[in-house]
């Protein structure tokens, strides 16, 4: 009787149980959808933003390398030739672009090309020396706003006031598509160049240096440190107040508002111990404060992730302290700590705070080839183009984000094969 | 009669407040088996790692009294703890071979020691330390493989080759067959008879039928105190003690 009673109950609640069950599965299924639908929502954004950047403009230019014009002869020496009057031969050809051009008229084509068509004019000579006297088609850079209005990037049924080109530009332009004498190509610039005034030779490559030396001197300060802390806490600390406000303490500097470490490094880097500014060594040593208490707490994660019956078995045949720790804990702990060391160094590629205190924010033109070279970083670059007024720099800061996104996840793969490799299952 | 090993006198463990070991005192004799029996709780591993002073490991143990062992004091400030180490091998309840390959495992204690010069000095120690163990058979064609990658029971005959690889006098066992299938069991009590021959070994174990096989004296700890400590015919036929009596017919624990 009683028996029948409580079978009753237990089947009349177990489909509210299983109800419950299908509804909690329910609300983590549209979760993770949400979720992923923002990500591929922010991802295509981006994407759709910037994949143009990757693209630039040129414009077929007939050059005439007459040796008088360019004050050369077919004999002059290397040195002659790089000091030939490529100006004037540029000049000529923006004149002769158009047929019956007028004066006004050629100011205005003039607008239609990149300040870096006399450097490409030039490299073209020094390339092939063998073209002096002779009439050359070649392939320039277009200058931004004619990328950006081939590109659909600006529009051209507003009025032409509001316009970068005006109504005779446009005829031009459209004037070049109808011959065929503009085209669109790779931007290899974007991959070999550093920051500039003109969107349409700027590159990202100065700030992806800039951002590299930085990580480096980061991970030169905080990996040894890091380690250093982290074992000390973890295998030597005496257990006492000090080490537990210590521990505390290493929490909350975790959870510091990165700016705050700016402030640091430019009151005391910059101000007290007078590091040059807006360097990588600079940048790096404060993002290396910031990431340390993340890098230390991972460490011990790991450290305390090894049984301590290893740590038994080696002092039970006589290990020092010492030997147990660094011959057994550590390497066993390694794979997580470098794990630890990664994330935390992709947290500092994205930093941009600090970095604007240091001065990282300075317009730099320049590759950076060392620690102590001005220079700026990626997230720092980004936040510049996007603040630019010109619209050629819009689709740059999205391939920027882009490139900047790419580095973090190869990042991550890597932290994420390293614990794949060298984890141990015990 | 043989001289005596380890001679305990008084110790008492203090787990921050809570005592876990009341004055036990104790006589040791080298080259026998003692095993240390008792239900859980009662102290008798703790006691076992006064021995090699494992408890430093904690940071609240507190151990007083006195331990001697060859007639030095080893509960003391000055007592060198690594070379005590080196002298008393350890094999754990859990075997604990580090994920190294089986002959690191056991040449690591030499070479820490510097007990070798030479690499051929130190292949010859392992081997002899895997003969010793029972275990050279078996893995002599994979020394390069992974200690973890044996089965159980070798990897505990492991342990014990890397004890007796740095030539210690005394072997601690903490319940070194718990984790094992009766097989393997067979095979470490066997082993552990022969080690008798050359070692002072002192065995922590659940098992009385155990403790009645491979010692010649059994201590029987209860409540952290010693209760009964003879020779181990005696206690499992007819022991002093109406709580030894109580414990070995299973009335209790």
């Amino acid at each position: 009787m009683n028996n029948s009673i409580a079978k009753e109950k237990i089947i009349s609640l177990r489909k509210k149980r299983s109800l419950e069950d299908m509804r909690f599965k329910y609300y983590g299924f549209t979760a993770m959808c949400l979720s992923l639908a923002v990500l591929v929502f922010l991802l295509y954004t981006i994407f759709s933003k910037g994949y143009t950047a990757f693209q630039k403009t040129i414009v077929l230019l007939e050059v005439d390398y007459n040796q008088e014009v360019l004050k050369l002869t077919p004999d002059s020496s290397d040195e002659d030739m790089e000091k030939g009057k490529f100006f004037r031969v540029k000049k000529q050809a923006i004149e002769n672009f158009f047929p019956d051009l007028s004066k006004s008229d050629i100011k205005l084509v003039k607008k239609l090309f990149s300040i870096n068509v006399d450097k490409e004019i030039k490299d073209y000579f020094l390339d092939n020396p063998e073209v002096i006297n002779t009439k050359q088609q070649i392939w320039v850079t277009a200058h931004s706003d004619v990328d950006q209005l081939l590109k659909g990037n600006s529009r051209r049924d507003v009025p032409e006031d509001r316009r970068k080109l005006n109504d005779i530009q446009l005829s031009y332009v459209d004037q070049l598509v109808e011959e065929n004498r503009v085209k669109q190509v790779f931007n290899n610039f974007f991959f070999t160049k550093a920051d500039s005034r003109h969107p349409e030779i700027a590159g990202v490559v100065g700030s992806f240096m800039g951002s590299l030396f930085t990580l480096f001197t980061v991970f030169i300060l905080s990996f040894p440190i890091a380690i250093g802390a982290s074992v000390y806490l973890e295998e030597f600390a005496p257990k006492n107040r000090i080490t537990e406000l210590i521990e505390v303490n290493i929490s909350n500097l975790a959870a510091v508002p990165s700016i705050v470490f700016g402030l640091l490094g430019l009151g005391v880097l910059l101000n007290v111990f007078g590091l040059p500014r807006s360097t990588p060594l600079v940048g790096g040593s404060v993002l290396a404060l910031m990431t340390l208490p993340t890098i230390i707490i991972a460490c011990r994660a790991s450290l305390k992730a090894v049984p301590p019956s290893i740590k038994e078995g080696a002092l039970a045949v006589g290990a020092t302290k010492t030997q147990a720790v660094f011959h057994h804990v550590v390497p066993l702990a390694l794979p997580g700590t470098l794990t630890g060391t990664i994330i935390g160094l992709a947290q500092a590629l994205g930093e941009t705070a600090p970095l604007i205190m240091i001065g990282m924010i300075a317009f730099i033109p320049n590759i950076p080839t060392g620690l102590t070279e001005p220079s700026a970083a990626l997230p720092v670059q980004i936040y510049l183009w996007v603040e630019s007024a010109e619209r050629g720099f819009q689709e740059k800061s999205a391939a920027a984000i882009m490139v900047i996104l790419i580095f973090l996840f190869m990042m991550n793969a890597i932290a994420v094969f390293l614990r794949n490799r060298f984890e141990r299952k015990w | 009669m043989s001289n005596s090993k380890i001679l305990a006198n008084g110790v008492d463990v203090y787990y921050g407040s809570k005592q876990a070991l009341f004055g036990i005192s104790m006589d040791i004799k080298e080259k026998e088996v003692t095993a240390l029996i008792g239900p859980s709780g009662c102290g008798k591993s703790t006691f076992l790692r006064c021995i090699n002073r494992m408890n430093d490991l904690i940071e609240i143990c507190k151990v007083s009294g006195s331990i001697k062992v060859d007639n030095e004091e080893i509960i003391s400030e000055k007592t060198d703890v690594v070379s005590l180490r080196s002298k008393i091998g350890m094999v754990f309840q859990k075997p604990n071979p580090f994920p190294k390959s089986i002959f690191d495992n056991v040449a690591y204690g030499p070479t820490i020691h510097g007990l070798v010069d030479s690499k051929n000095e130190l292949e010859e120690i392992v081997h002899s330390s895997l003969k010793k163990a029972g275990l050279f058979d078996e893995v002599k064609d994979r020394l390069n493989e992974p200690g973890t990658s044996l089965s159980g029971g070798q990897q505990q005959r492991l342990c014990i080759a890397r004890a007796i690889a740095v030539n210690p006098e005394i072997i601690l066992m903490d319940e070194p067959c718990s984790a094992l299938d009766p097989i393997a069991t067979a095979i470490i009590e066997e082993l552990i008879d022969e080690l008798r021959l050359n070692y002072t070994i002192i065995i922590v174990t659940h098992s009385m039928q155990q403790a009645a096989r491979v010692s010649q004296k059994t201590c029987f700890f209860h409540l952290g105190e010693l209760i009964e400590t003879g020779e181990t015919n005696k206690i499992f036929t007819n022991p002093d003690n109406t709580k030894t009596q109580d414990y070995i017919t299973g009335r209790f624990g």
